[in-house]
């Protein structure tokens, strides 16, 4: 079971208290009906599955009910960092993170 | 009367005696014993029959490790199965019996297996038994009952358990000699310390040896060091308590026995107690068990590891046998001979499968005149059930191969002892790969991907003085990386004789004059019957990957999980493909290290505390009116009101009946209510429902469709404006939670720079529904000075008022097709108000009715539900509900994209129907199966399937909805519904509001 750490609570918790809401920095199209179908697929359907680090979205479902960023390795699930919605990862190389944001 | 028991020595106390029972026979055993100690001084050697062939068995170790003395303890409700001989404490009055064994242990039918044994290859289930197809649920009867396990207990487990969550700041699972220093510097050093070890006290390997430290046992030099660890303010000492399970971010879960080694009735506390302990750092010193080497005849009883003879004599001081044979490819089993000489028992001999050893045990065995064979292995044991001599050779340099004529010596006891396995269990258990080390002849702990440090043992380090120090340096470390600076104390120092080790020798299956195959069975796992022979067969035949040979075999697939055969299957396995051991690998050790009883894992969260229930403010009322309920999410909601005789299709009629033709009243409390607030909440909700709720006006409401980003239905709901920039959002009762979360996605993560506010505040508010003709009367008669007239208050319109009494929210909407007047109050009031409408409707004989009667009401007018008549795959228009999706507004709401993709645009989608069967009354069952035509061949093309069915006693007939392929341009075709029961019905494809299509009744 994890620990995660609430960057809006700012305390270390436990997995229970969050939901998983897969994954992070993918941005809404702007102008949906200008995209053909693919593209409009790619955005609906296509996640990256990567063996390493993994930015992803968890709400704080239990408390402050945010939801935030957190870098994940997918092999040894350790948490790198935790971050608020709307910023970066400051250790994420730019090819880890998503092409849209 | 114990005729194994030494008169002096071993931690029991010989002034209490404890009486106990094994299959049925009476024996004295004495505290400090386990069953396995007590039951090898009453000369008990065969305590189980083997899984496959039925073979005698006897006990082979004496801990976790144990393959055979697999034994049920108690009776009743308290029984419980499978535990460990060599692990369960000994108390007065225990009643214990082999698990195994059919009809009898003496007698067992199915070592007939044995005589056969060739015809039982591994795979042989998988070749077999599945062929004919047919047969394989008599032969599943017939294996279950050879499998030889125990039995579940038959009535609910009485016993109470217990969770608790720990936090520390070093965690050491082990109470060994490593473990003791690790957690005594931690602790020291300021760290928050628990020390944990399975058996019933601190000590490990030195509870069983005759080790000494500075001049004194080594038992007792650590005697002083454990109480001041029991004394300490920072440090928890847990016994009897085993880590069986090493989780993500260092959550180790493990589980303490508090009472059962005082019996099984023992009620004075909480059973076993689940620790779920987060540790910074943890230090894993769980030591090492031994290994056996295979050979022939490996399972007579009477053969056991070299370690346990040592731990029955020195511990338990119990000598199970009179003349000992030893077989070793290494020094340290040595000492196993050294202590049953100095017991005053014979040693016959010790064979040494390695050309010489200059160690300081085999030294000192050679001085004290035991005859060691070098150069020997033990071709194959001899006895009928039980140990009676062994057959011994010469053997080639590498161990490989016999070189000399077969010699017969007499003995009724084997040791063996192929080296030492440290328990890498824990460390697997976080992904961590064991590495072969050659030196060491183990699979030791390899990088951790996790804070953990192995030290001792189960680190491959077997010098006790090096154990000391290992163990001391590990437990500053950890209290150092969680930020604690280690002053206080002094590295222990330690005055250890020294000796010296010769190298162990790669062996793990001694040669027979026959080839493998031929031999008589080498077991490599005792407790799933894994032979050599089938691991080369497997070998032979194809597998090469360890994992998949462990699953062809079943090699440790115990539940002991080969604890003592896994490593000895891999080297046989490596052999056979000519690779090294290192490269075969091992399997993946998995939670639980030892079978781990369910009732800790669930503690107090069973029966009436397994999950919550939530209750309207009504429910007490409902209760005492005889509800039946439904459980909708955790909430309890009334299914029917039967009346005395009535079965639920009549009560649901009359339910049904009542609405349309008078008055009914359902409690509707358990909605989902979202308090939406914020200058931009009309915008937000715009975005997020498939209509626009732009121009909604103060006092009107708005059914909605709310969309995935796919264009798919997910929940529906009116939602009423309340007043400038505050609206009200209804909810599905089980979709409550989701929605909320839903919304606060997109609020927090994609449009932030909306302002819009969001409050749950379903259990704020309690609601009455009153629906039926008369319900205009019923509120009339209640008493409100809201305006009722339709021309005022019309369908769609919300109003605040005073109603009997109290401020309201009166929402005039329907899911019932019939005049409705939804009446919330603050919960508090929920059963006033609930009273007070019954007491008003009584003069128009209102009726009370459930979620069933609501379902077949709203089928009548082929209002969904989300959820039943959807899946997750039907976009409004495949719901006939296009009405309800604003394509103009000026945001590309969520989903809107999708409903334009060639997928959802296509043809032949399966869209909303009624069905009339053509029998009126049969009902057809929901999730029905819907094909054209009765005339195709099997497979037939699936059509579609049946979502909402039932009665409808308005019109007489039932009525279902249902899916179909390109069904709204079907109407009045004949579809065919094949059941499961061989019937099939035929029914016709009509709308899907069969009830009033105009909506004339909800607008009077």
């Amino acid at each position: 079971m994890l620990q995660i750490y609430c960057p809006y609570c700012r305390e270390m918790r436990e997995e229970e208290e969050f939901s998983y809401s897969g994954e992070a920095h993918i941005k809404r199209p702007d102008n949906p009906e200008a995209l053909s179908d693919e593209e409009w697929g790619d955005y609906l359907f296509f996640r990256k599955n990567p063996r390493g680090l993994h930015c992803e979205m968890w709400q704080h479902t239990v408390a402050c009910r945010r939801y935030f960023n957190v870098v994940r390795d997918t092999v040894s699930y350790e948490i790198h960092e935790t971050y608020p919605i709307g910023s970066q990862p400051s250790k994420m190389t730019d090819a880890a993170l998503g092409s849209t944001d | 009367m114990q005729p194994n028991r030494l008169d002096q020595g071993g931690l029991i106390d010989r002034g209490r005696p404890l009486q106990f029972t094994f299959n049925g026979t009476a024996y004295l055993g004495y505290q400090g014993d386990t069953l396995a100690s007590a039951l090898l001084a009453n000369g008990v050697k065969l305590v189980a029959r083997s899984f496959k062939y039925g073979r005698p068995r006897g006990i082979v170790g004496f801990g976790a490790e144990e393959p055979n003395a697999i034994i049920q303890l108690g009776r009743g409700g308290e029984t419980v199965p499978n535990l460990r001989a060599t692990q369960v404490e000994l108390y007065d009055g225990l009643e214990a019996c082999s698990v195994s064994g059919w009809p009898s242990l003496d007698l067992d039918l199915t070592s007939l297996f044995g005589l056969v044994g060739r015809l039982l290859p591994p795979g042989f289930y998988y070749k077999t038994f599945m062929w004919p197809r047919r047969f394989w649920m008599a032969y599943e009867h017939f294996i279950r009952k050879a499998a030889g396990l125990g039995k579940a207990p038959d009535t609910a487990d009485p016993d109470i358990y217990d969770k608790l969550h720990q936090h520390c700041d070093v965690l050491v699972v082990g109470g060994g000699v490593a473990g003791i220093q690790a957690a005594r510097a931690a602790a020291n050093a300021g760290a928050r310390v628990i020390i944990l070890d399975e058996q019933t006290q601190l000590g490990g390997m030195l509870l069983a040896s005759h080790s000494e430290v500075n001049g004194m046992p080594a038992l007792d030099w650590v005697a002083g060091q454990i109480s001041e660890l029991q004394g300490h303010a920072r440090v928890t000492v847990l016994t009897r308590t085993t880590a069986f399970g090493y989780f993500d971010h260092n959550f180790v879960a493990a589980v303490e026995r508090r009472t059962d080694h005082l019996g099984l009735s023992a009620t004075s506390a909480s059973r076993q107690r689940l620790h779920r302990i987060r540790a910074r750092q943890v230090i894993l010193a769980s030591g090492a068990i031994e290994r056996p080497l295979v050979f022939a005849n490996n399972d007579l009883p009477g053969v056991m590891l070299a370690s346990a003879v040592q731990a029955y004599l020195n511990r338990w001081a119990v000598a199970p046998g009179r003349r000992l044979l030893l077989v070793t490819n290494n020094d340290s089993a040595y000492q196993a001979a050294l202590d049953w000489q100095t017991a005053g028992r014979e040693v016959v001999a010790v064979l040494d499968t390695r050309p010489g050893s200059n160690g300081s045990l085999p030294k000192a065995a050679e001085a004290a005149n035991i005859k060691v064979y070098r150069g020997y292995g033990l071709v194959e044991a001899k006895g009928g059930k039980a140990v009676a001599g062994a057959r011994i050779a010469s053997l080639s340099a590498d161990g490989q191969s016999i070189t000399g004529a077969i010699q017969e010596l007499e003995c009724d006891l084997i040791a063996s002892s192929g080296g030492w396995s440290p328990v890498v269990h824990l460390s697997s258990h976080t992904g961590n790969k064991p590495r072969w080390d050659d030196e060491k002849g183990a699979f030791v702990p390899g990088n951790s991907l996790q804070n953990f440090l192995a030290v001792g043992a189960s680190n491959g380090e077997w010098n006790l003085k090096a154990c000391i120090s290992q163990g001391y340096l590990a437990g500053q470390a950890a209290a150092r990386a969680g930020g604690f600076d280690s002053v206080d104390l002094e590295s222990p120092v330690v005055n250890i004789k020294e000796t010296i080790e010769s190298a162990q020798q790669a062996v793990f299956l001694l040669p027979h004059e026959m080839p493998t195959s031929r031999a008589p069975k080498q077991f490599v796992d005792q407790q799933l019957d894994v032979t050599a022979a089938a691991i080369e067969l497997a070998a032979r035949e194809g597998y090469q990957s360890i994992e998949h040979t462990k699953r062809y075999t079943a090699l440790g697939f115990g539940t002991d999980q080969g604890k003592l055969g896994n490593i000895n299957g891999m080297a046989i396995l490596a052999n056979a493909l000519g690779k090294s051991i290192a490269d075969t690998g091992t399997t993946v050790f998995r939670p639980a290290y030892t079978p781990t009883t369910f009732g800790a894992i669930a503690g107090r969260d069973v029966g009436e505390l397994l999950d919550p229930e939530r209750y309207t403010a009504m429910h007490r009322w409902h209760e005492r009116h005889g509800a039946k309920w439904e459980n909708v999410g955790q909430w309890k909601r009334p299914w029917y009101y039967p009346q005395a005789g009535e079965t639920m299709l009549e009560a649901v009629n009359r339910e049904c009946l009542a609405v349309r033709n008078s008055a009914g009243m359902l409690d509707a409390s358990t909605l989902g209510k979202i308090d939406i607030q914020g200058p931009d909440a009309a915008e937000f909700i715009t975005r997020i429902y498939s209509n626009s709720f732009l121009k909604l006006e103060p006092g009107r409401c708005r059914y909605g469709l709310m969309l995935k980003e796919d264009g798919m239905i997910f929940d529906d709901g009116v939602t009423a404006c309340l007043g400038d920039n505050h609206y009200l959002m209804f909810t599905t009762t089980g979709g409550a939670a989701a929605v909320l979360s839903w919304l606060e996605l997109w609020a927090q993560t994609e449009w932030p720079e909306l302002q819009v506010y969001f409050t749950s505040v379903t259990d704020h508010w309690a609601t009455t529904t009153v629906s039926g003709p008369k319900a205009r009367q019923v509120l009339e008669r209640l008493g409100t000075d809201i305006d009722l007239t339709p021309a005022e208050f019309k369908f769609m319109d919300w109003r605040a008022g005073t109603v009997a009494g109290l401020a309201a929210r009166v929402f005039r909407i329907s899911f019932t097709g019939e005049l409705t007047y939804e009446i919330n109050v603050p919960a508090h009031f929920g059963r006033y108000i609930w009273e007070a409408v019954y007491a008003a409707g009584k003069e128009f004989d209102i009726t009370p009715y459930g979620t069933e009667a609501m379902h077949v009401l709203r089928a009548e007018k082929g209002f969904i539900i989300c959820g039943q008549d959807t899946d997750g795959s039907m976009t409004p228009d495949d719901m006939n509900m296009g009405w309800a999706v604003n394509r103009n507004k000026a945001f590309s709401f969520i989903g809107k994209r999708s409903l334009e993709r060639s997928d959802t645009t296509k043809g032949n989608r399966k869209q909303l129907v009624g069905l009339r069967t053509q029998d009126a009354a049969t009902v057809l069952p929901e999730g029905a199966q819907i094909v054209n035509s009765l005339n195709e061949t099997i497979p037939m093309r699936m059509q579609g399937h049946v979502t909402s069915s039932y009665f409808s006693p308005i019109l007489g007939h039932s009525i279902a909805l249902a899916v179909v392929k390109a069904g709204l341009s079907r109407m009045g075709d004949t579809v065919y519904c094949p059941l499961a029961d061989g019937q099939t019905v035929a029914a016709k494809i009509v709308p899907s509001v069969f009830y009033d299509p105009s909506g004339e009744r909800q607008n009077v």
